[in-house]
């Protein structure tokens, strides 16, 4: 069961790409990975303004990670909290996680030869905190929502 | 060890107040100060420790060992550089006296410590980048309030509508600022946007109005027309606080929304049902007056037309309006001590003619490109030294080539800076600072509606063989015998000197990171604001006494911008929100999320030279000629292209940036000296290129 969802109020959203370096910083990654994007639509006139809304993309942390079924090693784990994660002393980098990902979200770390991919910082939810990119963002559009079973 | 550091970030020069996480002198977290961003940083300010960790930036002292801009660098160290420089000085002084030595830094809560150097010397000769920015909105403030642009703050936040000219807010962007424009568009305020090409902040706008480049003032002066016309302006304030009012409205009986509507190729339906909307939304109306509007021949007028335009709104001190920026005086308090007030206050006039020839300009910073004539002529003396700190001419001011020519004449070169610059590259010798996150900064006053003190705590130890800005200056102050006017042995020392007055101390900046002096916003009382406006009539003076005096109108009569020639395009630039000008091209995390430039370029214009969208094309202007990609859009007015200030950089040793995309700056060819003669900023969208498809397209390859 998922828990958590990254969500982004577009309306607040200036499209300045600073959550993919606050995310990027975080984690001390080199140049390379990326591990979330903001994109958009052409812009397209709407009542004499031209217009286009941000969108922003991490990891889906979906329900049943092919990522996860097809890592030979077992280090692409999903949590009981639907977090799904790399257990990066297992990983020998093969990517095949990469491949078989239909968004090609795992990304490859040159400088530890392992893949790297969004977790929506656990480390820092584990302590308490909120991820990067939701903390750093720079208009707080972005948010981390719980979700609840009703 | 672990520690948490309340610092301030120096990727940009918004210095946003940030909190530094230290694990064995790394940098493991930085955010911005939760008491006022909320953790919220830009993309630069997260890329900080890249910059630290960057090898691409000078390690240690370099002394130049081939002709200038060769590239020959010696390594050396500190004592020799600074040796080396004192000496040079020395000679200087001896054979042209202290005057013949300027020096720069940027504008902002540091100059202090530059300005007390060069006055320490015995020379007037201090100066900043401001001609390339915010001369013209400066000087046309004070014309109007008697106070600069620094003067007010804008409450964005509760205004009900923001108006920007050319003002790209969220992208050239200063955090807090930003979530004050988004705060009011939540509550359903309305923004109204005025460029020649849609923007990050346009696609945001209520109004959007793309005009013909150039005519900003022909908008302004119709604004005010209609709305003096409607009836619309708060006529109370106007004729309380202002003189002048009857010569405007005479003034601007010609330009209508008629007019302005053909002039800026808008439609005069969508003025006046702007026009309507503010007249609605009085006095909670924000005009920006403009930032960096160093652009066009009337930047002046124009910036004057838009405060102008705030003052009919009636928005002084009123909640959603332009509020005076309070010091530590409105508040029954005191402000920190400045360096500069242990310097004599120098005696000889300024080379750059400011506050003499120029009696328009305001002394301060004067005007940097002004010095270059004083190089090239020897008139009205020579300049033989210059040191430059944490700026960059080459980068910021037209004609690079030009400067080059002019600096010639001088006998010594220094660049102090975190990383190379282009004039670094020239100069004679580098002194590398360390970086913000390495080194201890004044103590400074932030004026606002709560003014604070606040500081730059050295996160960690120096990386590289580099010094604090104090160190350096009291270093070569040493040398030459100022030591009184730099008596403190560390910034600590300094520190404690300059809050002795303010009954603070540095344990109570523990708690948030910075002091403030009130609680609550300080206001004035709206009904006795007599003598607040430092003008010589203390009102706000639509028509300026002083202009009149110098000799200058209030306003001037609007003239056409001229349009380009067949085959040519005005030459516009702007900001990105992941770089901020040329400083950090070469950030490892920047140049990896914008590593060059391109140039927009309106899609029919493009259509008839037969490029296509991400083909080369060259811009030539003069005897240079650049090779950028082309990026195609309908939403820039067919007369201009447009790109992104600070690339095209020179430097080998910044492999990143190193020829990467374009430089706009070096397409300003004899445009060095095309001032505002009234505003004193430069005419940086006075250009002409031309574009045509590059010869680098061509499909046909000789290798197999
Ligand atoms: S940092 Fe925030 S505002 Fe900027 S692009 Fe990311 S989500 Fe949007
Ligand atoms: S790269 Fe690592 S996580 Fe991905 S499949 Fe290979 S071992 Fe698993
Ligand atoms: S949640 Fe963390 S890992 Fe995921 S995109 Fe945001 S900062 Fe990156
Ligand atoms: S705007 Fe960005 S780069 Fe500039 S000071 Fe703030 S965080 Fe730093």
């Amino acid at each position: 069961m998922n828990t958590y969802t990254l969500y982004l109020n577009s309306k607040r959203c200036i499209g300045c790409h600073g959550c993919v370096v606050h995310c990027k910083a975080n984690k001390g990654l080199p140049v390379g990975p990326i591990l979330c994007e903001i994109s958009h639509e052409p812009l397209k006139s709407v009542r004499g303004v031209p217009k286009t809304e941000f969108k922003f993309r991490s990891c889906y942390h979906c329900e049943d990670p092919f990522c996860v079924t097809i890592c030979p090693t077992g280090a692409m784990k999903k949590r009981e909290d639907g977090i799904v994660y790399v257990d990066v002393p297992k990983c020998i980098g093969c990517m095949a996680c990469a491949g078989a990902c239909p968004w090609g979200i795992p990304q490859h770390n040159p400088e530890t030869n392992k893949a790297v991919k969004c977790d929506y910082c656990m480390d820092r939810l584990d302590a308490g905190l909120q991820p990067a990119c939701v903390t750093k963002c720079t208009t707080h559009a972005l948010k981390l929502v719980t979700m609840k079973v009703i | 060890m672990k520690k948490s550091v309340w610092s301030m970030c120096g990727m940009c020069t918004v210095r946003c107040p940030i909190r530094v996480e230290v694990e064995d002198n790394n940098v493991t977290w930085l955010e911005g100060n939760q008491h006022i961003l909320k953790g919220a940083l830009c993309a630069k300010g997260s890329a900080g420790p890249s910059l630290v960790a960057d090898k691409e930036r000078p390690q240690q002292p370099l002394i130049r060992r081939g002709g200038r801009g060769a590239g020959r660098w010696e390594a050396v160290s500190w004592e020799f550089a600074l040796d080396y420089i004192a000496d040079k000085l020395k000679t200087i002084i001896d054979r042209h006296g202290p005057e013949a030595i300027m020096a720069s830094s940027r504008g902002g809560p540091f100059q202090d410590l530059v300005k007390a150097f060069t006055h320490a010397l015995g020379s007037p000769n201090y100066s900043n980048h401001d001609s390339a920015c915010g001369r013209n909105v400066h000087h046309a403030s004070i014309s109007l309030f008697g106070l600069g642009r620094k003067g007010f703050i804008y409450d964005i936040k509760n205004a009900k509508h923001l108006v920007l000219f050319g003002r790209n807010i969220l992208a050239s962007l200063r955090p807090a600022e930003v979530n004050q424009v988004m705060d009011m568009l939540d509550k359903g305020g309305r923004l109204t946007y005025v460029d020649v090409r849609q923007t990050l902040t346009g696609i945001k706008a209520t109004n959007f109005f793309q005009v013909r480049p150039g005519t900003d003032y022909a908008l302004a002066l119709a604004l005010i027309h209609e709305i003096i016309k409607a009836e619309g302006y708060d006529a109370d304030f106007v004729e309380r606080y202002t003189t002048g009012f009857d010569e405007l409205a005479y003034f601007v009986e010609n330009y209508s929304a008629e007019w302005a509507a053909k002039e800026c190729g808008i439609k005069a339906k969508d003025i006046h049902e702007l026009v309507g909307q503010l007249i609605a939304d009085r006095p909670k109306v924000v005009f920006h007056p403009g930032w960096m509007l160093s652009r066009y021949n009337d930047s002046f007028y124009a910036s004057r037309a838009l405060n102008c335009l705030n003052a009919l709104m009636g928005n002084i001190e009123v909640e959603g309006g332009l509020i005076f920026a309070k010091g530590a005086g409105d508040c029954g308090g005191k402000g920190p001590r400045a360096l500069n007030e242990l310097s004599p206050k120098p005696t000889a006039k300024r080379a750059d003619g400011v506050g003499d020839v120029y009696k328009q300009f305001e002394k301060g910073p004067g005007l940097f490109h002004l010095f270059y004539k004083a190089m090239a002529t020897g008139n009205p003396y020579p300049i033989k030294g210059i040191i430059c700190v944490r700026h960059d001419p080459f980068a910021c001011f037209p004609d690079p080539q030009a400067q080059k020519e002019a600096l010639d004449n001088c006998d010594l070169i220094v660049s102090v800076d975190t990383h190379y610059s282009e004039f670094g590259w020239y100069a004679d010798v580098i002194l590398p600072e360390s970086t913000y996150l390495e080194r201890d900064s004044m103590i400074a006053l932030q004026k606002g509606m709560k003014p604070r003190m606040i500081m730059r705590n050295k996160a960690i130890e120096p990386q590289a063989d580099t010094r604090d800005l104090y160190s350096i200056i009291k270093g070569l102050a040493t040398r030459l015998g100022l030591d009184q006017y730099f008596p403190f042995n560390t910034v600590r020392e300094l520190w404690e000197w300059q809050l002795e007055p303010t009954g603070f101390t540095l344990a109570d900046f523990e708690k948030k990171g910075f002091v403030e002096y009130a609680d609550k916003p300080v206001l004035y009382d709206r009904e006795k604001l007599e003598g607040k406006f430092k003008t010589p009539s203390g009102k706000i003076e639509i028509i300026s006494q002083k202009l009149s005096e110098w000799g200058f109108p209030s306003w001037k009569p609007y003239e056409s911008p001229a349009k380009p020639p067949k085959g040519q395009y005005r030459l516009v630039f702007g900001r990105s929100p992941l770089h901020a000008h040329s400083h950090t091209v070469n950030n490892p995390l920047l140049n990896e999320m914008m590593p060059e430039n391109t140039l927009w370029i309106n899609t029919r214009e493009a259509g008839k030279m037969g490029v296509a969208e991400g083909d080369f094309v060259d811009v030539i202007s003069g005897d240079i000629t650049s090779v950028i990609t082309a990026k195609l859009t309908d939403f820039i007015h067919p007369e201009a292209v447009y790109t992104v200030h600070g690339f095209g950089r020179q430097i080998p040793l910044q492999t990143r940036a190193y020829h990467a995309g374009m430089s706009d700056q070096k397409l300003m060819k004899g445009q060095l000296q095309n001032m505002d003669p009234v505003g004193g900023g430069l005419n940086l969208c006075e250009t002409f290129v031309t574009v045509r498809k590059s010869s680098k397209n061509h499909q046909r390859k000789v290798e197999l």
